[in-house]
């Protein structure tokens, strides 16, 4: 007897040959990262080891745009279609559940780098302080998303908020610029395009970027079809309740029905 | 290596908790596919 390839992904769930090849290509990139980053890669001339941070908080602070970028604009393709099917608005959920993961990372990684270079985990700074916005307006987000109604309902009402929420990305990268922050400002993409950055911490840092874009794609593909799996469930479930409503009305003997009437 | 005890923590709670994200959607995917026609899983 042969297990077939429909078999094969049938039993892993929300598995694919593309996910596994997505899977396995981000493995193999973060593990180069995390090697590269803790022990080859020098120590900065002015924040010595507490460097190695960066090659997690930028990263992930990249992703959580990233997620949060296509949300809306898979928010935007959701509204805009004439026959809509819930597909976009599955994706802009899943990158939006994925965004929050990566941001709190940002958060939690920058707080621990601020304790080592300026000596406190927290300021109300405007970097800081737009970015707890920004992860707080998405879990108001996913709480909306939650909110017990039916799938088009709900695609609809998110997808308002999803666009809205997007609009304070540029304040969030542009706080250093626009106020006077702590956070340094960007090394990479900055407006005047000097890079000041070593070789080995930039392409450590690139291949972190990669590493964790790929992490995001294996992980939205998997939610996203979780959604899909998850709204099936509800219509079989509803469909059994109404085909067992029907089988008990059914099997109720002529007899006492016409006495329930009756009385 | 300064400072390791910082260093560490980030990239554990980084990396530990994408890692169990993983987990638990796999863990339930793997649920729902079960109770699930797959005419219902247009991936396969």
């Amino acid at each position: 007897m042969t297990t077939t390839v429909a078999e094969t992904d049938a039993a892993a769930g929300t598995g694919t040959a593309a996910t596994r090849v997505i899977g396995v290509a981000a493995l193999v990139v973060v593990a180069f990262v995390a090697v590269s980053a803790l022990l080859l890669t020098p120590a900065d001339a002015v924040q010595g080891d507490s460097v190695r941070i960066m090659y997690v908080h930028v990263p992930t602070a990249w992703v959580a745009y990233l997620a949060f970028v296509v949300t809306a604009v898979t928010s935007g393709i959701s509204v805009a279609r004439r026959h809509r099917t819930l597909g976009f608005d599955r994706v802009a959920g899943a990158s939006a559940e994925v965004g929050v993961l990566f941001m709190a990372m940002t958060l939690v990684t920058g707080s621990l780098w601020g304790r080592l270079t300026w000596g406190t985990f927290w300021q109300w700074d405007p970097r800081l302080t737009t970015t707890l916005f920004l992860f707080v307006t998405y879990v108001g987000y996913l709480a909306v998303r939650n909110i017990d109604t039916d799938p088009q309902r709900r695609a609809r009402r998110s997808a308002v908020l999803a666009l809205l929420a997007v609009l304070e990305i540029p304040l969030v990268h542009f706080s250093v610029v626009l106020w006077r922050s702590l956070h340094q400002e960007a090394s990479v993409l900055n407006l005047d395009g000097d890079v000041r950055l070593d070789d080995l911490m930039l392409f450590t840092l690139f291949a972190g970027v990669v590493g964790f874009t790929l992490v995001y794609a294996w992980l939205v593909m998997h939610r996203q079809r979780l959604a899909a799996l998850g709204d099936a469930q509800g219509t079989v479930g509803l469909d059994a309740a109404i085909a067992a409503r029907r089988a008990e009305a059914s099997s109720v003997p002529t007899g006492v029905a016409a006495r329930t009437k009756g009385a | 290596m300064d400072d390791i005890g910082f260093i560490a923590a980030s990239w554990v709670l980084t990396l530990g908790s994408i890692a169990a994200l993983a987990v638990f959607t796999l863990r339930r995917a793997k649920r729902l596919a079960a109770r699930v026609p797959d005419s219902a899983k247009p991936w396969l």
